[in-house]
């Protein structure tokens, strides 16, 4: 699916980010490699929306280093893609909303609605292309945001939360995208703080704990017995 | 004392009559003022968004005196384009003075900052919703600016709106560098102003009333337009 260099692995150095001198993120070390589907787990205000914003650029580390260690010299930005847990539509169709990427990704005009199309197909919304996305249901929105973030091919692919507003129903389906993604070959970084959807989706778990990296263990031993005492007492309390 | 009354009558006889005099003076005020606020528009509408995503040194500096200049008062501004243009002025050159030219100067002066500042309030709103997408989907600053404007359309629609209001009501700046010459600048302002002060009530009611359904009229279609939309795009 991706031609030429790859951008990953994604390797973060000793990364901190603090607001107003308070550590919200610290010292976190870790190399993301390509293919797996990487769930970041841990209570809230552990830091995970931060740390999915560090790595996608959105935010820069108050000190250490965000790095693609890839072969890959360009922007960035260009190869990667986020969902967030609040979908932001534009005041336009949800075919625009999804052709709008690929309009900045300079693509010629009929090749990008092609790729909507195709897109809006592949997440079950094709028959509502024209519709105002902002008049669709949360859920719908949330597909739309999905098929934006995959027309732009990205190699990677960020998820913060992308099910925690949507019924069950609809979380499926996002679910099922997210698969679907993934089995194309996009590397999926999520957080969620929903333990079944990461014991569905998950790879691999990075665990952590008030801003820092606690574990960092393959999911099903993750779930099976966690190595530290932190991620053990955050299974029980979850599952109670 | 004036038959308000009869005045009032005599009023719609003469707007009912389509007075030729009358529907000059209208057709000059709409004219004058639509160019003011499509000038206010093309400079306002971007500057407002410029001011509303960027962060640069002064910024809050700047947000503040776009708020200010928001209550320019009109006869200081007609004074200071009339120094502009006046013969000794530095655009005394251009011969605008006495124009219908000079008045849709002032009125640009007068309302760009209320089509600035407000737009930069309803950009900035929009900015704080979009910010994170737009980077995220690598939308430069400047294609991210025009996003902003064009989702917020419907909205900007009632901003440049208002700024047509304040451009037909206002009186103090039009009559300073227009001089309120009959049959050449004349508006319904500066035409009720004369014509109250001669005590010709019923010309001077008349395009009040008329001046009041623009006004309403214009203002009707914003709410109108805002609705519709709202409703087909969320």
């Amino acid at each position: 699916m991706h031609a030429g260099a790859a951008l990953l692995p994604l390797v973060l150095d000793r990364v901190s980010y603090a607001i107003d001198g308070t550590p919200l993120v610290s010292e976190l070390s870790v190399t993301l490699q390509a293919g797996s589907r990487t769930v970041i787990l841990g209570p809230n205000g552990a830091g995970k929306s931060l740390t999915l914003r560090l790595c996608h650029g959105l935010l820069r580390p108050t000190s250490g280093s965000v790095r693609w260690a890839g072969a890959f010299s360009g922007e960035p930005m260009r190869r990667q893609a986020m969902v967030f847990q609040r979908p932001v539509m534009l005041r336009r169709s949800a075919l625009a909303n999804v052709a709008y990427g690929l309009k900045l990704a300079g693509m010629a005009k009929r090749e990008r609605d092609d790729r909507a199309r195709a897109m809006l197909d592949r997440v079950g919304l094709l028959a509502l292309a024209d519709r105002a996305a902002r008049s669709m249901s949360g859920g719908e929105q949330q597909r739309v945001a999905l098929a934006r973030a995959w027309a732009l091919q990205p190699e990677v692919l960020f998820l913060d939360e992308p099910t925690a507003s949507l019924d069950p129903a609809a979380a499926r389906a996002v679910e099922a995208i997210i698969r679907a993604i993934h089995e194309a070959g996009t590397k999926i970084v999520m957080t969620t703080h929903n333990l079944a959807q990461a014991r569905r989706l998950a790879d691999e778990i990075l665990f952590l704990d008030r801003g820092r990296l606690i574990e960092r263990t393959p999911a099903e031993q993750f779930f099976r017995a966690p190595t530290t005492p932190e991620a053990t007492s955050f299974l029980r309390e979850e599952s109670i | 004392m004036y038959d308000l009354g009869a005045a009032f009558v005599a009023a719609l006889r003469l707007i009912g009559g389509l007075d030729p005099g009358l529907l000059g003076i209208v057709a000059l005020s709409v004219t004058v003022s639509l160019s003011a606020v499509a000038i206010a528009a093309v400079l306002g509408l971007p500057l407002g968004a410029a001011v509303a995503l960027g962060r640069f040194p002064g910024r809050r500096g700047v947000i503040v005196t776009l708020n200010a200049l928001m209550g320019l008062p009109p006869v200081v501004v007609g004074l200071f384009v009339y120094l502009l243009l006046s013969r000794a002025g530095p655009l005394g050159s251009l011969g605008l003075l006495f124009t219908p030219g000079a008045m849709v100067i002032a009125q640009a002066i007068l309302i760009t900052p209320i089509v600035a500042a407000l737009a930069r309030q309803v950009v900035e709103d929009a900015w704080a919703e979009y910010q994170e997408q737009l980077r995220s989907l690598g939308a430069p600053p400047r294609r991210a600016l025009w996003t902003l404007l064009w989702d917020t359309r419907f909205s900007l629609v009632t901003v440049v709106l208002a700024g047509f209001g304040r451009a037909a009501a206002e009186v103090g700046a039009v009559i300073i560098v227009g001089g309120n010459i009959e049959g050449v600048t004349r508006v319904m302002t500066t035409a009720i102003t004369l014509e109250t002060s001669k005590g010709d009530l019923p010309l001077a009611l008349g395009l009040g009333l008329i001046l009041m359904t623009l006004v309403l009229a214009a203002n009707t279609a914003a709410y109108a337009i805002k609705e519709a939309a709202q409703r087909r795009f969320g």
